[in-house]
């Protein structure tokens, strides 16, 4: 079973929603759309189920051209980012409905629906309208109707943006075993790049209803193929700082160089656009490459074992995440440190030029 | 002492509400002689009479049972009508949806009494002058747009990710609609339903314009009572009293959404 979208794009009142876009994603994969919001990852999912036409392109399930057939027929599943269920029935109702419209019978859809609860741990609350349940349980609710007519492509929209901190954790812990338990197509769309590396598998980033990359996560995430990619996939979004190169070294922002080393070295010289993750900010010369930069202070934001350092480089703003609690004065001066084994080059394009080389050795 | 002061403002405005209707039912169980002679709180000699002659007389019973015919009728032609239009209204967008929903409300701004002469001669010339659905249909003309405003109100507030969920679950449009839709509107439809009532059981001037004998409605009766031996104030009394119970009635299952209906499902 594979689901490929060929040249699939989306129009709506002379907007693209969905810029020309094709994609494949294989039998039993958990693939997920990572973007910011309104960069199109509804619309795509919408496409995808069928609830939407594309302007143009085709859409292909296990080869058979699906584009035009009604939802009713595709026998996909959904579960959305608010909790849809039917809130005049019970839960049991709720899980038994996709069954009840295929005709089976009452022992198979009995069986059906207890496994089903059981796997959500909804036993106890069979009985119950979901409006009587909490946050957490009417979202497993509408992701137990999802997964019992054992569809073979199951789009989760951002089932968890809407519960609270707790609930999330548990349910995303909760979501791959559920993913593999099922053996169908899982979509998953997310604005967060932290909960695309939690569940692994395929991560296609969105932005501005184009997908600038689709492969597995890990490859995407360490080799960003454009600096789109790379701020989507980063959180907070990867700093930039512009970079040139000339014979054997290459200079970052206001002069401060480093040695092109590894592949930087095979680059020619030019201007680049240099990037980095937050993570990679130190406030110390932790490396012997480290290069030095003097930035000023904007504010910091403490977590609790970490501290968020937003800061001014010249014209460029950057956000650094370093550990521990820092006490520092909004406005101050402050040097920042950057290992060169950290940076991306992207050239004038945005196309990656040169990965980072800790990326490489990982 | 704040307390007990409003308690009996409150208790007041009630008694003064109450006394038309203490005024009617005081009435209808009193003889006529007792209404026109003397001036009395509660009545002396207590007669069922005026009721018996109303439930025995078909001139009087028929009429209840005409209107509450073309009253039934014409509400549930008005829900079955609107039920798809407002659902249309609330779900799709499409060429002047706006100006049409509006010029669906600025049906209802306008009198009966303007249309009371081109519907007598309609319904005359084809035939369907004295009948209940000649009534029934010409309240549809005040009753529909009312229930499509106040059904779109509620369907509105179903969110419709309810409906794609169904449809993805596999379900139909029209068992969704009935099976999954309905329910949740189900207080809407109630509302929707006893506007149509009530405007259909009180409106006067159409029905009496419209009927003669067949259909004549208990209202068209109520203002025909003047015989050769004067006026009969008790039977008329008693006629009130059954005009006002299956309001009451009907007011009672709607009462918690009432409010919303009176906001055209909009709070």
């Amino acid at each position: 079973m594979t689901l490929e979208l060929q040249g699939v794009s989306r129009v709506v009142g002379g907007r693209d929603h969905i810029r020309p876009t094709s994609l494949t994603l294989q039998n039993g994969t958990m693939n997920v759309l990572l973007g910011p919001t309104l960069s199109g990852k509804t619309s795509l999912m919408r496409l995808m189920a069928g609830l939407d036409k594309p302007s143009a392109g085709r859409i292909l399930w296990e080869g058979r051209d699906v584009t035009g057939v009604r939802v009713q027929d595709r026998g996909v599943a959904m579960v959305y980012q608010q909790f849809i269920n039917y809130p005049g029935l019970t839960v049991y109702e709720n899980i038994a409905s996709p069954l009840r419209i295929l005709r089976r019978d009452a022992a198979q859809i009995d069986r059906a629906v207890r496994e089903t609860a059981e796997m959500l741990r909804l036993t106890p609350m069979l009985t119950r309208k979901p409006l009587e349940l909490s946050g957490g349980q009417q979202q497993r609710c509408a992701l137990a109707r999802a997964l019992v007519k054992g569809a073979g492509l199951v789009l989760l929209d951002e089932p968890l943006a809407n519960l609270d901190y707790k609930l999330r954790e548990e349910l995303r812990v909760e979501i791959p075993k559920i993913f593999e338990a099922s053996g169908a197509i899982f979509v998953y769309a997310t604005t967060e790049p932290e909960e695309a590396l939690l569940l692994g598998g395929h991560t296609a980033t969105l932005w501005e209803g184009r997908v600038t990359q689709f492969g597995p996560t890990a490859e995407v995430y360490r080799n960003p193929a454009d600096a789109t990619t790379a701020r989507v996939f980063s959180d907070p979004p990867m700093n930039f700082l512009p970079a040139i190169k000339t014979g054997h070294r290459i200079s970052f922002g206001d002069g401060a160089n480093a040695p092109a080393e590894g592949a930087l070295a095979g680059l020619p010289d030019g201007k680049y656009l240099a990037g980095f993750r937050a993570n990679h900010m130190a406030l110390n010369r932790h490396s012997g490459n480290a290069v030095e930069f003097a930035c000023q202070l904007g504010v910091t934001e403490i977590t609790g074992s970490e501290t968020f350092i937003h800061v001014r480089h010249g014209n460029d703003r950057w956000v650094g995440l370093v550990g521990g609690v820092h006490d520092l004065k909004p406005g101050q001066d402050l040097r920042v440190w950057l290992d060169p084994a950290h940076v991306y080059l992207f050239d004038a394009e945005g196309r990656l030029a040169a990965p980072a080389a800790y990326a490489k050795a990982a | 002492m704040r307390n007990r002061s409003s308690a009996l403002v409150m208790t007041l405005y009630l008694l003064f509400l109450m006394v038309p209707i203490y005024w009617l039912v005081n009435m209808s169980l009193k003889t006529n002689a007792e209404i026109t002679g003397t001036f009395s709180l509660f009545p002396r000699e207590l007669t069922f009479r005026n009721y018996m002659v109303i439930l025995t007389d078909p001139s009087w019973y028929m009429g209840y049972v005409n209107s509450i015919i073309y009253v039934v009728l014409n509400t549930v032609i008005s829900i079955a009508v609107a039920l798809p239009a407002a659902y249309a209204f609330s779900r799709y967008s499409f060429m002047g949806d706006k100006h049409l929903f509006f010029w669906l409300l600025t049906n209802r701004m306008s009198p009966p009494a303007v249309f009371a002469l081109p519907f007598f001669q309609l319904y005359s010339s084809i035939g369907l002058f004295d009948t209940h659905i000649a009534v029934a249909l010409a309240h549809c003309l005040f009753n529909v747009p009312l229930a499509v405003w106040i059904l779109e109100g509620f369907m509105r507030g179903v969110p419709k990710e309810i409906d794609e969920t169904a449809y993805i679950d596999g379900y139909s449009f029209p068992r969704f609609f009935i099976r999954i839709f309905m329910p949740l509107v189900a207080s809407g439809i109630g509302v929707a339903a006893f506007f149509c009532f009530m405007f259909s059981w009180v409106e006067l001037l159409l029905s009496r314009t419209l009927t003669s004998v067949n259909a004549k409605p208990i209202a068209a009766t109520m203002t025909r009572t003047v015989s050769a031996s004067g006026m009969d104030w008790g039977v008329l009394a008693a006629a009130g009293v059954l005009t006002i119970i299956p309001g009451a009635l009907v007011i009672w299952f709607v009462r918690n959404y009432i409010a919303k209906g009176f906001a055209l499902g909009r709070v």
